[in-house]
């Protein structure tokens, strides 16, 4: 549930783009990588429950999502630079998992070729931001910055997930370090996580942009109990 | 390709020259091709006019793939079940690359996207009228799929016969996504229709409020379209408004009934004389204001799009700068 929870969310934010990105291509990229994602969501979630029941009528306090997926689109900079630290920890647990012999070997296999895919666009624009006009690689060191606290929770164990997750950590380090660097940007110094302890959105305790967004998401399934759609 | 134009061809004595002869010639051709059915292509030469209009349709077209995704993304943070969420997405993402193909395709014909979107932002090309109405409830997604994309397939079937190729070509991709959507459109209202109490009065809400502005898709009557008579005859058209509108409605009756659904217009009715429907007369007063750009969303639509354009402003720079730099080594070796 935790990894559907953030298929589901960061879907959910790339769907805010649709009609605002910075040109058309975009559009059409966004949009595919946030479709590849529900559709991982559907299949994590139902491995659970019904999915419209997790995804409409849980609160915020029983989410299980990572922050740094809930986190606001902000600046086109922003949005790229979660990209490149969800799609890159993304790719190294789903090229574990689809290894192993787990339930979810199978999803695993299907989901490593989209989120190569995604990791391949983060890391591109990542350059082109980074090492593009001062404004863009401003920007862009900002948006790596601002979003560094929330790196660290990925790593937190997950029940049913069996890697060997500080090696992976290693792994993450040193491939984010390399996109950055080749992208002339410095790799933030900062803790890699927040004032909450690590592992808090994975513990329902989340950012407040969070509460907005779902109940965004959720007004319409809520307001007819029992309706299909 | 020529550069023969009409101006270019007469001298100041208004006698013939060679170029002059020649674009008679060429465009003997060109009718003949047209007469023929045969497809004109970006290099065959064509009248200025016949490239204008073209280049006028064509960007319209993309222009309202464009802002056509506004209304309909207005409802993916919302969407109710997470199928239909997927359905959604995927349909704006079908457009943003519907818009992405016209585009090419007015390139083909020396224009440039770019200097297309400026004349979208600066308002001094139109898109569709439609994509000035609000979506004011999850069921007018499903009314924009039913009757928006089933009276633009109406329209943009027969050109896919149009008489220039790369248009016509992506007429018939374009056609094919279209006219899934609009399945995907019937199929949300008809599960709205037969659901709840509040769920079908929901969906015949958005009926009511779109029949008529759908029907007004169809363009102006034909005693006032002022660029119809002329498109046909380039076979860039091949029917008129008038008989578009008339074979929507008839395609739409039966739909409405099957879905459980009426439709907005006493006046409806079968008229078995003409084999047709005769039906109510349309507010042209509404649809020339909408036009011209007082209808309830143009502001709201035009500012969204120029505000993602300049507010892109700096990726696009960025991209721009960094395929500078990173491009030297490989355009001197």
């Amino acid at each position: 549930m935790p990894l559907g929870d953030d298929a589901l969310v960061l879907s959910h934010r790339l769907g805010e783009w649709a009609g605002h990105a910075p040109v058309l291509e975009e559009e059409v990229a966004l949009a595919n990588i946030a479709l590849d994602l529900l559709g991982q969501a559907r299949v994590l979630l139902s491995l659970v429950g019904d999915e419209d029941e997790l995804a409409y009528l849980r609160e915020e306090r029983a989410f299980r999502n990572l922050q740094l997926v809930e986190q606001p689109n902000g600046d086109f900079a922003h949005t790229i630079a979660r990209q490149l630290y969800f799609s890159t920890y993304q790719k190294l647990l789903y090229g574990q998992l689809a290894a192993g012999d787990s339930e979810l070997a199978g999803l695993a296999a299907k989901a490593v070729k989209e989120v190569a895919y995604h990791q391949d666009h983060a890391e591109q624009w990542t350059l082109r931001l980074g090492d593009g006009t001062d404004e863009s690689h401003q920007r862009m060191q900002q948006a790596c910055e601002a979003l560094w606290r929330f790196t660290g929770e990925m790593f937190q164990p997950l029940d049913g997930v069996d890697i060997d997750w500080r090696e992976t950590e290693a792994t993450w380090l040193a491939s984010v370090t390399a996109v950055l660097q080749r992208a002339t940007l410095t790799v933030p110094e900062g803790p890699r996580s927040g004032a909450w302890a690590a592992g808090a959105g994975r513990q329902g305790l989340h950012t407040e942009p969070f509460g907005r967004m779902l109940a965004e998401m959720q007004h319409l399934h809520r307001s007819h109990p029992g309706a299909t759609w | 390709m020529t550069a023969v134009t009409a101006e270019t061809g007469t001298n100041t004595h208004g006698s013939q020259t060679a170029d002059d002869k020649d674009t008679a010639v060429y465009a003997a051709a060109f009718d003949a091709a047209v007469a023929a059915d045969e497809r004109i292509e970006p290099r065959d030469w064509m009248p200025d006019a016949y490239r204008a209009s073209l280049v006028r349709q064509i960007a319209q077209h993309a222009h309202s793939e464009i802002i056509g995704m506004q209304p309909e993304s207005n409802w993916i943070t919302r969407a109710p079940s997470l199928r239909r969420k997927a359905i959604l997405m995927a349909k704006v993402q079908d457009e943003a690359g519907h818009g992405l193909y016209l585009y090419s395709a007015a390139e083909t014909l020396g224009v440039s996207r770019d200097e297309l979107l400026d004349k979208l932002h600066s308002g001094r090309q139109k898109y569709s009228s439609i994509f000035n109405y609000p979506t004011l409830t999850w069921a007018d997604v499903g009314a924009i799929g039913w009757l928006v994309d089933g009276a633009a397939i109406t329209n943009q079937v027969p050109l896919c016969r149009c008489s220039y190729g790369p248009y016509a070509r992506a007429m018939v991709r374009v056609c094919k996504e279209e006219s899934f959507h609009q399945r995907q459109g019937y199929e949300l209202l008809l599960a709205l229709s037969q659901g709840t109490g509040e769920q079908h009065a929901m969906a015949q809400d958005a009926v009511d409020r779109w029949w008529w502005p759908s029907l007004m898709m169809f363009g102006p009557p034909d005693d006032e379209s002022s660029h119809s008579v002329q498109s046909m005859a380039w076979k860039i058209k091949r029917h008129s408004n008038d008989e578009l509108r008339q074979r929507f409605v008839d395609i739409c009756v039966p739909q409405a009934e099957a879905l459980g659904l009426t439709l907005p217009d006493p006046d409806l009715r079968w008229n078995e004389e003409r084999g047709h429907h005769d039906f109510g007369t349309i507010d042209w007063t509404e649809f020339w204001d909408v036009l011209k750009g007082n209808g309830p969303c143009n502001e709201q639509r035009l500012t969204q799009r120029r505000r993602a354009h300049e507010e892109g402003a700096w990726v696009r720079d960025a991209a721009a700068a960094y395929a500078t730099k990173h491009s030297n080594g490989e355009a001197t070796a």
